[in-house]
């Protein structure tokens, strides 16, 4: 098995919107910003992967404009998938494993600012007997913290806690969208209020990926990767249990998040009351410290902020602030896909 | 940077979808007030019903009937209908578990207020007047305080006069598109009949219409630079059928037009020449209709074609 590694990460200042600026435009600043944080240069990346999503620009192919910023032709190695960056990432990762590349380039993007994101989402649901109803995002979830309360998992008080707690940790972050004190509000779909929602913004992440001595080359400290896992469960709402998420478990159990506690969780969680939920499939408990970014309380750039979380956790390795991280992505409703890294720094592993 | 432009957009779609045997029945039934569900290998009875095992992926064909009354599992009070959900007043969404079934449907519940709803609240199915076969067939469910349905799922063999097989899903949404700065320099141009471009800093190519990046060097384009308006055929197709809603007859020639002083030929129209007669190489100029945002078509400015070298990296 080879050794893989983040060992660049950048994101843009995430904002409410970003009119002035095209696709390719948000982008390249933080593809130049990784290239050169590594010294590489953009052809002597293996292989490149994106994420990102039509349905929030509403048009087709949006995403072959952004290959533009990463300098495509003459033709590179590449590949998009319609899906959060950090699921671009691990068809790096396993890219990379294979053999077939040493360096991998992953960036995601997403400008939910031209549409309504509450109702762009709902087009991902079963056709037959969901989107005919427009259910939003918001509502899914909404249902999903109505059962967290009534399991007594959690209560609207320990919620707020949540947003509090996260958003106060994201002052320390210049990238997040919202900070400091921000009022519960009133229910935006009862028992979620405003509060308890992610900022609706435009943002973009890339990370870099590399293998072995070329990692330890490029980063003073790399995020080794030492597991990485995604898992699914069934589409259909209420066959699911909505205050568990076994296939968050199971990822994580593949990727060998509880083979020894983290220091670290980044974990995607854009409503508070999904926090909970992850939480106890992680099995996480004081000891780990939960999204000091912010998380996606504070800056939700739909299809890259799962990408940012891996960002996060490995830039906390870079830094040193943590030696073994978990870095959480979801996507779907009610938290219906999910992904988990576990990443070390070198002095972790001897 | 400030006068960005921006124009409305919508993205709207009819998706007709066929449907297989098990969701054929269960839309079909709603349409005749009757809610099926599919009974797994374990004996478990899901409503709406699948094809396939959400567990073992096994293949489900065992439909049984359920109660149009149940319990409601989970619900979140919707104070803000949006557009195109089943009420129009605020209402809560609720996950409602039939009598007979063991997994819960989505819709939702008319009721007065937060207040009057709960977790274990009994509820019941308040059928659309016009059914057609669509999970909309349910208007939504209401309040129920009278008799449990049957607790025993019933056989049922799912079959329906005049099935339904297929459903149409219309959806419709609304955008606010901004083409951002590269685009937005090139369509005011072209307000004004002029084609402008953007050269890269690194490679010194000159790209029409900007798109703010260098595929080639992967950074920004800013310098702006006019190019044309006369420029040069570097490849073409005869077009002999004749578009939906396009009053051009056929057949006319489709080109590709290297502007003079652009790295990057740009598509267009040609015209005023018999369309066998027009060639690689052949030089010609944009025509403006009144009022147009693109050149009409491009003619035949009459100088001498262009040499093959001159244009043969942009073919
Ligand atoms: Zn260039």
């Amino acid at each position: 098995m080879r050794d893989v590694a983040i060992v660049a990460f950048a994101q843009t200042a995430h904002r409410r919107r970003t009119d002035e600026l095209s696709e390719v435009d948000l982008l390249m600043p933080v593809l130049h910003e990784v290239l050169g944080a590594t010294g590489l240069k953009a052809n002597e990346i293996g292989f490149t992967c994106s994420g990102s999503a039509d349905y929030l620009a509403g048009r087709a192919f949006s995403f072959t404009m952004a290959l533009d910023g990463v300098g495509a032709h003459p033709p590179i190695s590449e590949s998009h998938v319609e899906m959060d960056g950090a699921w671009a990432l691990y068809e790096a990762w396993v890219k990379i494993m294979t053999g077939e590349a040493d360096t991998a380039l992953v960036y995601s993007y997403g400008k939910s600012s031209p549409g309504e994101v509450r109702d762009v989402l709902s087009r991902q649901l079963d056709p037959y007997y969901l989107a005919p109803l427009w259910p939003d995002s918001v509502a899914l979830a909404a249902l999903q913290a109505q059962a967290l309360i009534d399991a007594g998992d959690t209560d609207e008080t320990a919620l707020a806690e949540i947003a509090a707690r996260s958003r106060a940790d994201a002052t320390a972050n210049p990238y997040a969208q919202l900070t400091g004190d921000v009022p519960a509000g009133d229910h935006l779909v009862h028992p979620l209020r405003t509060g308890d929602c992610p900022p609706i913004g435009d943002g973009a992440a890339a990370v870099i990926l590399a293998a072995g001595d070329t990692a330890r080359a490029l980063c003073a400290r790399p995020a080794w990767i030492r597991g990485i896992d995604h898992r699914i469960e069934a589409h259909s709402l209420g066959v699911r249990d909505l205050t568990d998420s076994p296939s968050t478990r199971l990822a994580a159990q593949h990727a060998g998040a509880f083979e020894r506690p983290a220091d670290t969780a980044e974990l995607h969680a854009p409503f508070t009351s999904q926090e909970v939920v992850l939480r106890k499939a992680l099995g996480l408990g004081d000891d780990t410290r939960v999204n000091p970014s912010g998380g996606a309380l504070a800056a939700n750039p739909v299809m890259a902020a799962g990408l940012i979380r891996l960002g996060e956790a490995a830039a906390r390795i870079h830094r040193g602030e943590s030696d073994r991280a978990l870095a959480h992505a979801t996507s779907g409703p009610c938290l219906q896909q999910n992904l988990v890294a576990v990443l070390e720094g070198e002095s972790a592993h001897v | 940077m400030t006068d960005v432009l921006s124009a409305p957009l919508v993205v709207e779609f009819p998706f007709t979808r066929s449907l297989g045997p098990v969701q054929s029945a269960f839309l079909t039934g709603l349409r005749e007030r009757t809610v099926l569900g599919v009974r797994t290998d374990d004996g478990t009875v899901l409503v709406p019903p699948v094809e396939y095992d959400p567990v073992t992926a096994s293949e489900l064909r065992e439909l049984v009937e359920v109660a149009a009354t149940g319990t409601v599992t989970t619900w979140a009070w919707n104070p803000s209908p949006r557009r195109n959900q089943p009420l129009d007043t605020p209402f809560a969404w609720v996950l409602v578990r039939l009598d007979g079934a063991a997994t819960a449907l989505l819709h939702a519940l008319d009721a007065p207020g937060p207040a009057a709803v709960h977790t274990g609240m009994r509820v019941r199915i308040r059928w659309a007047a016009t059914r057609t076969g669509a999970i909309t067939d349910i208007a939504c469910f209401e309040p129920y305080d009278g008799e449990a349905g049957p607790g025993q799922p019933a056989p049922h063999e799912g079959e329906f006069a005049d099935p339904v097989t297929g459903i149409a899903a219309p959806a419709r949404l609304d955008y606010v598109h901004t083409p951002g700065r590269a685009q937005s320099a090139y369509l005011k141009a072209l307000e004004g009949h002029r084609t402008v471009g953007e050269r890269c800093p690194a490679c010194r190519k000159v790209y029409v219409p900007p798109r703010g990046a260098c595929p080639t060097c992967g950074i920004a384009t800013e310098e702006e630079v006019e190019v044309g308006p006369r420029g040069t055929v570097t490849t073409f197709c005869i077009v002999n059928i004749k578009a939906k809603n396009l009053d051009i007859e056929v057949p006319y020639v489709y080109a590709h037009i290297a502007l003079d002083g652009a790295d990057l030929a740009l598509h267009g129209r040609i015209a005023g020449i018999p369309y066998d007669q027009v060639r690689m190489g052949l030089r010609v100029e944009p025509v403006w209709a009144e009022g147009a945002r693109h050149p009409d078509h491009y003619r035949p400015t009459g100088e001498p074609d262009a040499d093959y070298d001159t244009y043969k990296e942009l073919v």
